[in-house]
């Protein structure tokens, strides 16, 4: 297919510069103007994401939409990007969330909006960018410069602890990804002297240096996912985040770490993965069914949201180490679905937060009575939550409990126990926020969402129930470039 | 070899006449009119790297002096960054010096002085017009740590730094003594020459000899265990000359370590590797440790140079394997590209401590920097740049610096230690930057999560407005686009060691 247009730079360079152009011209007298323009911004920056999706041809295997240019000469980098099955959903995705993110800190956000929005939207195009690497350093770039944006907003815009999280946040995920920097220098050299992301899948190694490398990347990619036991920034950020930024962290931050197991660990470094894919597992379903219990006794909403996002994200990553189609297909589908349900999640927290300033379970009850609109949003996100048939949440964990059944009987056994601790953790917080007799005179005094609140709930209610109801689009995109995953993963590396 | 070829040190030339001059005309001009001699030394540094730029296009490796110098592509790129660097200290250094009365022409004429030292030094070729330019830098800086004579600490800080730089002095030149008298000249390539065909008195003699040609440039460079006096010296000087000090100085003591190690001392790689590579991991250490506890900004800047010479060492001393050129031209541009990111990064630092000091308050301390980004959007905007880039987090500048020394670090081999000690010493090195990373990080912490104690509006000139942010901007813009920067580098390496 031939595109005329460089649309995954657009997509790139679309929201980056909407930023950059609030963070020089924006001022905080006239916040509405800002607004505006980030609004505008952002649906520009959706936009250019269209042609991916309509021009995107499923069955091919390979990158799409290549563009490529000498970036650094001296280091033999391109300035190349493209996608394929495993990354065009989330460059959508990202864009997505970014139009929503917006909405939803239209009235909220009062200080420094100018900063707020521009952070937003360079962070956007900078996501994007990791999606769309085709280069290992320009995704190094890309990956690493999103922690700047996300250390200001936690920082600035947080709550009370906010600068412990902010630095938690940052230090956490730059050890790991420090050590993958070694990593990909090595496999420049191992390369003969390149970063090309598709070259480095035929770059033959034996056991110990893929072990190495496999290991330096899990540092990278597992604090960013986060898996169990290295996840314990995640709910300190989540908490002291501003709402949007919780919702970006959820919905595409932690998507950046499970990308780049599909992107190098898996098929750069298959021998290793194999070898140690019952680590992965293992750490996995302790995230599935330990972090789940975790969740279940928080008593803040933020944090509770957050184990089940560490839950779900184990998941993930137990679909991609089992190592069959259906396995990957079903972890990619629960990573989109997860990034319209936490997000989600957050949003609904963030909409009771800005009426409450609580996010104390035991503050709220009888939240029904008086705003009922929410309350049917609420639950439509919960049971997603818990992956309940008919919305999208259920078909990322039944593909992935297949997949693992197929691999392993009694893991796939174990994964399964998820289906009633999130029910569990996700319905029983509903109950005792949502219903009951209204606890006390603040929630008493609560009025239901407006028309912004409703739209933006709306937007992604819509996703979660088109993606439940009818997955076929999305798992359509992706099957060709997972069974070309598969067989590089399958391929053995170490040189005979 | 033997002509005295002039015209090739015309950018020394230059600058110290224009010194001179500067000098006599501002005896005669009065207070007011020192607008002119401060026009005057600009237009000296911008003819200086002109001339250096024009020769830089040449791009050809002249011997001078009967071979005592020489002008190649590496000298002129480091004395363009050197000469250019000098030029925005001085406008940096505007305001505050007018406010502490150090506003005078011996100011100007130092620095300059400073610079032509600096000049020479890159642009050494024997033993001797080293320790000349070490020692015509060293002297002027003296003199302007000293310059504010009623303070005591700047007082304390210029005796520290004229006995311990005297120390580092006295061991370069009893370095140079031994290696003179085993290998009996003082002209480098020619001692490199003999030591490679084994025209040596005595190698124990040169060995000796390097340890203390290394620990000079160590004292110079500011590498654990010689670092004693740089945090002292940073914090007492008076802002603009700590500034200057941190820069050209820092690419003249690259070069002179290129010259004597490289040039000079190469058959001796597998003595030197594995001493700068211990000074290197303790810089790492030291510096970076140290710096977490600092509350004075100057300090704390102070303490992250030694950790960033440190990872510079990392390159230095992985290029040479076997005396392979291909990878020292790799290598040390890597380090090359580092020192001059680095005083590019350095100066927009000192830069904003130099924009918010005002009559009797110096913003030094970290906490002064409290809510910059309420007071002033824009600076806090360049600081958080140039924290980033100090701390190697990419888009910037710095973060490039750092690959490429670990490319350089992996990729040698390392003739002397062995494969997997290059892994392990990258593994240190991205350790402690993650340290560094840290105390950068509670820099843009207290401009940004912070509020302001400190409401009064911030005022500069409009020069020193303009420069400040094209220094942010040019560390954003070499971190998006840092190709033509690197090639420049590995270029002018290439050619000089080829050549």
């Amino acid at each position: 297919m031939q595109n005329t247009l460089p649309w995954l730079s657009l997509a790139i360079w679309t929201p980056i510069l909407f930023g950059l152009l609030i963070l020089g011209a924006g001022r905080d007298r006239n916040p509405g103007v800002v607004r505006a323009v980030a609004l505008a911004g952002s649906l520009a920056g959706l936009l250019v994401t269209l042609p991916l999706y309509l021009g995107f041809d499923p069955a091919q295997a390979e990158m799409q939409f290549l563009e490529k240019g000498i970036w650094i000469e001296r280091l033999n980098a391109y300035y190349h990007l493209g996608v394929d099955g495993l990354s065009v959903w989330f460059v959508i995705l990202t864009a997505f969330i970014t139009v929503i993110v917006v909405l939803a800190g239209w009235e909220v956000i009062t200080s420094r909006v100018a900063q707020y929005y521009a952070a937003f939207l360079i962070l956007s195009g900078l996501m994007v960018g990791v999606f769309s690497a085709v280069d290992g350093l320009l995704f190094y770039i890309f990956f690493e410069a999103t922690l700047i944006p996300m250390y200001i907003i936690i920082g600035v815009w947080g709550g009370p602890n906010r600068v412990y999280a902010a630095f938690k946040f940052f230090l956490y995920t730059l050890a790991g990804s420090l050590l993958m920097l070694i990593a990909l220098v090595y496999l420049y050299y191992a390369a003969g002297g390149s970063f090309d992301l598709l070259g480095w899948r035929y770059v033959q190694l034996p056991l110990v240096p893929q072990i190495l490398l496999f290991l330096a990347f899990f540092a990278a990619f597992s604090v960013k996912v986060p898996m169990w036991p290295v996840h314990t920034w995640l709910p300190d950020a989540h908490v002291e985040a501003p709402t949007g930024g919780s919702v970006v962290l959820a919905a595409i931050m932690l998507k950046l770490g499970a990308y780049g197991f599909l992107r190098f660990s898996l098929p750069i470094t298959p021998d290793a993965a194999h070898e140690l894919a019952w680590l992965i597992i293992a750490l996995s379903l302790v995230a599935v069914v330990y972090v789940g219990f975790v969740a279940l006794v928080q008593t803040d909403m933020k944090k509770l949201v957050a184990y089940s996002s560490i839950a779900h994200m184990g998941f993930v990553t137990l679909g991609f180490f089992v190592f069959n189609q259906i396995g990957v297909e079903g972890a990619i589908v629960q990573m989109i679905s997860h990034g319209f349900i936490s997000g989600a999640m957050f949003l609904c927290i963030g909409v009771m937060y800005d009426r409450m300033h609580s996010r104390n379970i035991a503050d709220y009850g009888g939240v029904v009575n008086t705003m009922p609109r929410f309350a049917a949003f609420m639950m439509l996100f919960a049971m997603a939550n818990c992956g309940l048939p008919g919305t999208s949440g259920f078909v990322g964990e039944f593909y992935v409990i297949l997949g693992a059944v197929k691999y392993n009987f009694w893991i796939g056994m174990i994964a399964a126990t998820t289906l009633s601790l999130g029910a569990a953790y996700s319905l029983w917080m509903y109950k005792r926020v949502i219903f009951g007799d209204i606890g006390n005179r603040h929630v008493a005094e609560l009025h239901d969402i407006g028309g912004r609140e409703f739209l933006f709930l709306a937007l992604l209610a819509a996703a979660v129930l088109w993606m439940g109801v009818y997955p076929k689009p999305f798992t359509d995109l992706m099957g060709a470039s997972v069974a070309d995953l598969l067989q590089h993963v399958g391929q053995s590396k170490i040189p005979q | 070899m033997n002509d005295m070829n002039l015209f090739a040190a015309a950018p020394e030339i230059a600058l110290a006449s224009a010194a001179m001059l500067i000098l006599l005309v501002d005896c005669f001009i009065g207070e007011a009119r020192r607008n002119v001699t401060y026009a005057m030394s600009l237009a000296a540094l911008v003819v200086v790297a002109a001339i250096c730029g024009v020769f830089l296009s040449q791009d050809a490796v002249v011997y001078a002096f009967g071979g005592l110098y020489v002008t190649d592509p590496m000298a002129n790129v480091l004395k363009m960054f050197a000469a250019l660097s000098t030029g925005l200290v001085l406008v940096y250094a505007q305001g505050y010096a007018r406010d502490r009365g150090l506003w005078h022409g011996e100011f100007f004429v130092l620095a300059l002085l400073a610079l032509a030292g600096v000049m020479v030094m890159i642009s050494a070729n024997s033993l001797l017009t080293v320790y000349l330019g070490l020692e015509l830098q060293a002297l002027a800086l003296y003199a302007l740590v000293a310059v504010r004579r009623d303070d005591a600490r700047a007082t304390e800080a210029a005796m520290k730094y004229f006995v311990l730089g005297a120390l580092a002095s006295g061991f370069l030149l009893y370095g140079m003594s031994m290696l003179y008298g085993a290998a009996g000249t003082l002209d480098l390539n020619e001692l490199a020459r003999n030591i490679a065909t084994g025209r040596v008195a005595s190698r124990a003699a040169l060995v000796l000899g390097t340890v203390f040609i290394v620990a000079g440039l160590a004292f110079k460079l500011g590498a654990v265990p010689f670092h004693m006096w740089l945090p002292d010296v940073y914090q007492g000087a008076p802002t603009p000359v700590t500034l200057l000090i941190g820069t050209a100085p820092k690419l003249a003591v690259f070069a002179i370590a290129f010259r004597l190690l490289v040039e000079g001392l190469l058959p001796l790689a597998v003595d030197w590797q594995p001493m700068l590579a211990l000074l290197a991991v303790a810089s790492l250490a030291v510096g970076n440790l140290t710096a977490i506890a600092q509350t004075n900004l100057k300090r704390m800047l102070a303490y992250s140079t030694i950790g960033q010479m440190g990872f510079m060492l990392l390159a230095m001393f992985s290029g040479v394997v076997g005396g392979n050129t291909m990878s020292a031209a790799n290598a040390w541009s890597a380090a090359m590209f580092y020192v001059i990111t680095y005083a590019i990064t350095t100066l927009g630092t000192f830069g904003i401590i130099l924009l918010l000091a005002r009559q009797g308050f110096e913003a030094e301390e970290i906490s002064d920097l409290r809510g910059l980004n309420r007071r002033s959007p824009w600076y806090a905007f360049v600081m958080l740049i140039l924290m980033f880039s100090l701390a190697g987090v990419p888009p910037t500048v710095g973060f490039y610096a750092k690959l490429v020394v670990l490319q350089a670090l992996l990729g040698s081999g390392m003739g002397a230690l062995g494969g997997s000690a290059a892994i392990w010493l990258a593994v240190i090195a991205v350790l402690f930057s993650l340290v560094a990373a840290y105390y950068y990080l509670r820099v843009v912490k207290v401009m940004y999560f912070e509020e302001p104690s400190d409401t009064r509006p911030i005022v500069a000139t409009p020069d020193m407005r303009v420069a400040l942010s094209v220094n942010g901007a040019f560390v954003l813009i070499l971190g998006i686009v840092p190709q033509y920067l690197l090639a420049l580098c590995a270029q002018a390496m290439q050619r000089t060691l080829g050549g």
